[in-house]
């Protein structure tokens, strides 16, 4: 492996990882924030004790995403210099709005929240719960910015000596990219959050252990994953998918298997890619439905890969091609879990109906799959590019760093993060069977 | 413009010592010092809700070099790769110590985790000190401004250069030492009976440990790195920051809350001193001096430097007072039963 493979396989495993843990901890804030809500409106003990214990599994998956988060800031300089040296300017006042501005609000007040409900009253410890959240939410909101500046620069002046320079603060933080992507991606925790509550409410529903909680989490999870799941389809990944379209055409035609230029591009559900003799395998498509989807015209012309240079194609069609139909597909796939949930809970059969607490509980990993599909379309669909149409990947490496160092790192990782998930596993499943009563 | 980036940066991690510095030294002592499971779990009380916001100063220090001064973040980070690697992996076996040690009891695990978490603590005031050194003592620049150090070659000053020198080594253990004499104060300050008093011994004993590095270190660092005693030949109201220094050595004699903060004082006024007169470089080369990065020739464009300085201001003000408030919070002692919640 060259030493370009590894500092990218370096960054994309250890952020893959770290990122199962931030999509729990943004969306869980919001629904912890709506079952404190619901504490101080009802009065009772109940909404209290839900929200507890979501706040203990809160605690260990945000510890998770601490310990994993700070090698991310670390790798933009050990094993990225030269893309921190020439972008440093700009994307160094995101990373470090992130610190001061979000950090020491998330960790500050996830104390008090955590460690401090009897001295806080119910009202300021709904204000520090409040608090986490939005400190989780404005954390989000920087790096995705930061990315959204990688995906579609913008605000930035090219100085003679390489140097890529800010010239507009407001350009940086208001790029048309962000936007949509931010929502897209929020929007996505909480549908994480909303499976992962609605399958612990189902586990214990069907296993007949406190029950009332039990139904409290399937209640507010299929509420929230119905609202949520819709919206990630229309209007955030529709808008996210016309900015791909927009700016960046060859992703566009890659992502969709669009080997040829033409007018009424349909599009692909299924079909495995065969970049040789250009064409996909066994595909069930949608007439039309391409054109019309990217430009509200069924006969509109859609560029295939043929209308650019090779060396402008993504270097890795199949995966991106592949984890952009997972991410649609199960996306797809949750909005009519969740709607159907949502009638049997309104027809009142849900807390009984086996076939679908089944479902709910075993849907559990299948949001985490999509995220992770949605963010590696993203990543590799900005390829070649490190900065899109400014730096390419390989000219953004720290030079100096060997594959056998970076390798070595790699190993370390892999090494680090297995422990650290076998430990997550085991608290958390502790948790959930301890449960939600006090004793 | 770059000397204020300059000198906010030098505040950042200067708290990053002083903050983490006691938890890493309570850490280094915690095996040593408290001998029962009531007493490590005190010792853990004393730091539990803090440690985690300490470590934000890390992060948000180091977002803050990243763009004030992108190029020192590029040449140093890249250039000490596996040591920083390492304080990486330090840090998440330390976190997961800690936390662990809130949920595992029993004479296995909570031992264990005493120790992990003991170990990590000593490594990483290592680590850090090692890297003081360093800076200090300059690097290979090349000439696109980038450098990579392997951790040893044969231990000798001036010659291939490595990470561990011996004067690299020496800033090291006194470090070491240092976090060790502030953590028990730490402890001392928290805690009460038996525990309180073999960390007030402990501190006693260190003190004339940190007393013997401070002249040494004193002395071997001018020999090492010239620059330093012309900047202070140049502008000798610098004398100052060495003062205070000075001054927090000797007050750290008396005993609870004052102890602590003279320690503190100590921390800050032997940093301070070491980027005064390191300044204006903020990475020195150890060949030609030509390429040493300066806070010049490292900073980002005037433009985000400005801006920066209108968000970063209220910014940190709110942070601060986020810390005055979980400190205040968690004020007093802590008894010997672990903190609330766990």
């Amino acid at each position: 492996m060259d030493a370009v493979t590894v500092h990218r396989l370096h960054f994309a495993f250890t952020v893959t990882f770290h990122y199962l843990f931030p999509q729990l901890t943004m969306g869980l804030a919001l629904l912890l924030l709506i079952l404190k809500t619901m504490a101080l409106r009802t009065g009772g003990e109940h909404y209290h004790r839900a929200a507890r214990f979501w706040a203990r599994v809160f605690a260990i998956n945000f510890a998770m995403g601490v310990v994993t988060g700070i090698p991310m800031e670390f790798q933009f300089g050990t094993n990225w210099a030269r893309f921190s040296r020439s972008a440093g300017g700009v994307i160094g006042q995101t990373l470090a709005m992130e610190g001061v501005f979000s950090f020491f609000l998330e960790s500050s007040f996830l104390g008090a929240f955590l460690f401090g409900e009897k001295r806080l009253g119910p009202r300021a410890h709904w204000v520090a719960g409040f608090l986490v959240f939005f400190g989780s939410w404005l954390s989000g909101f920087f790096i995705v910015a930061t990315d959204a500046w990688m995906q579609h620069p913008t605000g930035y002046l090219l100085a003679p000596n390489g140097e890529i320079r800010l010239q507009s603060f407001w350009g940086l933080l208001l790029n048309p990219w962000l936007l949509w992507q931010y929502l897209h991606n929020m929007i996505g925790a909480v549908v994480t959050a909303s499976f992962v509550m609605a399958a612990v409410g189902a586990f214990y529903l069907l296993s007949r252990r406190h029950e009332a909680y039990g139904r409290t989490f399937v209640r507010t999870a299929v509420l929230a994953g119905a609202i949520s799941s819709v919206l990630m389809m229309f209007p955030t990944g529709d808008q996210q998918g016309k900015n791909v379209a927009y700016h960046q055409p060859v992703t566009l035609a890659a992502m969709e298997g669009l080997f040829h230029t033409v007018n009424g591009a349909p599009l692909a559900i299924v079909g495995q890619l065969d970049l040789d003799a250009q064409h996909l395998d066994n595909p069930i498509t949608v007439p039309n439905a391409l054109s019309f989807l990217t430009y509200q015209r069924w006969k509109a012309e859609v560029k295939g890969l043929d209308a650019f240079p090779p060396e402008l194609w993504p270097d890795n069609i199949p995966l991106l091609y592949y984890s952009y139909h997972i991410m649609v597909g199960l996306g797809t796939i949750f909005i009519a879990v969740m709607l159907l949930a949502a009638l049997w809970l309104r027809r009142g059969a849900l807390y009984t109906s086996r076939p679908m607490l089944w479902t709910l509980m075993l849907a559990l990993p299948f949001p985490y799959i999509a995220t992770t599909a949605g963010w590696i379309t993203a990543e590799v669909g900005r390829q070649p590019w490190l900065i899109y149409g400014i730096l390419r990947t390989p000219d953004g490496t720290s030079a100096r760093i060997s594959a056998g160092s970076a390798l070595f790192t790699l190993i370390g990782f892999m090494g680090m993060y297995a422990l650290l998930a076998i430990l997550f596993l085991f608290l958390v499943t502790r948790e959930i069977d301890h449960g939600p009563e006090e004793l | 413009m770059e000397t204020i980036w300059f000198c906010l940066v030098a505040v950042m991690i200067a708290a990053y010592v002083v903050l983490d510095g006691f938890d890493l030294g309570a850490g280094i002592l915690h095996r040593f010092v408290a001998k029962t499971d009531a007493e490590r779990r005190a010792v853990l009380a004393s730091i539990g809700p803090l440690w985690d916001g300490n470590e934000v100063w890390l992060l948000a220090g180091g977002g803050t070099l990243y763009f004030a001064f992108p190029a020192l973040y590029a040449s140093s980070f890249s250039g000490f790769y596996l040591p920083l690697m390492m304080v990486l992996w330090l840090l998440i076996l330390r976190g997961i110590a800690i936390e662990f040690r809130g949920h595992l009891q029993g004479p296995v695990w909570g031992p264990l985790c005493d120790s992990v978490f003991c170990g990590a603590s000593a490594l990483l005031a290592i680590f850090f000190g090692a890297a003081l050194g360093n800076v200090v003592r300059g690097v290979p620049l090349d000439s696109s401004g980038y450098f990579f150090l392997p951790l040893w070659t044969d231990f000798s000053l001036g010659g291939d250069a490595a990470v561990l020198d011996p004067y690299t080594v020496l800033i090291a253990i006194a470090a070491f030492i240092t976090l060790a004499e502030h953590g028990a104060l730490w402890v001392a300050y928290k805690t009460t009976g038996d525990l309180e008093q073999r960390s007030r011994r402990a501190a006693g004993r260190l003190w004339w440990a940190v007393a013997a590095m401070v002249i040494v270190i004193t002395f071997t660092s001018f020999r090492v790195q010239p620059h330093l005693g012309e900047s202070f030949r140049a502008r000798p109201w610098g004398f100052v920051f060495p003062l205070i220094a000075l001054a927090g050595l000797i007050l750290m004699r008396r005993s609870g809350l004052r102890a602590f903060l003279a320690s503190s004082a100590f921390l800050t006024g032997m940093l301070t001193s070491v980027a005064f007169g390191v300044y204006p470089y903020v990475l020195p080369s150890s060949g030609d001096p030509a390429r040493s990065l300066t806070i010049y020739n490292a900073a980002a464009a005037r433009y985000g430097l400005q801006v920066g300085l209108v968000w970063f201001i209220p910014g940190i003000a709110l942070a601060a007072g986020y810390f005055v408030y979980t400190y205040r919070s968690f004020a007093g002692k802590v008894g010997e039963e672990p903190w609330p919640g766990k």
